[in-house]
């Protein structure tokens, strides 16, 4: 006789049976893996970006300097921002793996609105710039800048759509552990969005100021 | 398959967290610093990079997980340096 799934049991009802607390064992190798060189082929797209940007960071033609439009601490809290959304994330993945699927829904749903409160100072950050005159036509300057942070913001933007789908396959009971859509795996993707913001936060941000 | 090693705790992320948060406020501190050019570049870089080598170590596991996928991330990020450095290279804005 089968049990029926519930939001609570799935946990346990796709778990392989070598798994552990704890444990890195809640996703199939070969997925993990697949997610791993994907995350080591966006460093060469993201790198290939970040360089382009290095060539026409001082080239700001008849548009604004970034001295005289970048608002530091508007950025630096939306750094915090993303930043302190990796922490719910790790947290969601723990409570996952140890099968509180309550708390590891409250800490999607965290991850998720911190993503989309990040994603909307992006867009107000935008929208003050093209204001000021920064355009993407109105310098290679500009063209590099939203080129790379849009591009950047798209990520976030899927990583929040994943997050929210995560979110929704919980509440109905099919986050699964070892199949689907995997919280390991969306975890993994999150971080890595995290870490591109790090170094564009420094190199774009920071050093142009 | 065998396991690498165990998770750490929730407090041990509160604990990255919150180190991860004063280097960001180093970050910002150094940033705005108007003296001192090489110092500020050199600093921010080294923030930079431990802030990045936390969340890949810590929050994506790396620093526990199988070496096979530190090894997979490692040759992707090795393949974004040539690239930098050829594209700088080619259009002379390497110096």
């Amino acid at each position: 006789m089968t049990t029926a799934p519930t939001p609570e049991n799935v946990l346990t009802d796709h778990h392989d049976g070598d798994h552990h607390d704890g444990d890195h064992h809640d996703v199939h190798p070969i997925r993990k893996t697949a997610m791993w060189v994907f995350l080591g082929s966006e460093c060469v797209f993201f790198g290939a970006m970040i360089a382009t940007f290095f060539l026409y960071r001082t080239e700001f033609g008849d548009g604004p300097t970034a001295e005289e439009i970048f608002n530091i601490p508007f950025t630096s809290a939306s750094s915090f921002v993303l930043l302190m959304s990796s922490l719910t994330m790790v947290l969601a993945h723990n409570a996952f793996d140890h099968k509180d699927l309550r708390k590891a829904r409250v800490w999607l749903a965290a991850t998720a609105l911190l993503g989309a409160t990040f994603l909307s100072g992006q867009i107000f950050e935008f929208v003050e710039f093209v204001h000021e005159g920064l355009t993407v036509h109105s310098s290679p300057f500009g063209s590099a800048f939203y080129m790379l942070t849009s591009f950047h913001g798209a990520h976030v933007l899927i990583g929040v759509i994943l997050l929210a789908t995560m979110f929704v396959l919980s509440l109905s009971g099919r986050l699964y552990a070892d199949r689907g859509l995997n919280i390991e795996l969306v975890g993994l993707y999150w971080h890595f969005v995290d870490i591109v913001w790090i170094v564009i936060f420094t190199i774009v941000y920071l050093l142009q100021v | 398959m065998a396991s690498t090693a165990s998770h750490p705790s929730p407090r041990f992320y509160w604990w990255v967290a919150v180190v991860l948060a004063v280097i960001t406020a180093l970050e910002i501190a150094v940033g705005s610093m108007k003296f001192f050019a090489p110092v500020k570049v050199v600093g921010l870089y080294l923030l930079g990079g431990v802030k990045f080598a936390a969340v890949v170590g810590l929050f994506m596991h790396l620093k526990f997980d199988k070496p096979i996928y530190r090894s997979l991330f490692l040759v992707g990020l090795a393949g974004a340096v040539p690239i930098f450095i050829v594209l700088l290279l080619t259009f002379n804005r390497l110096t």
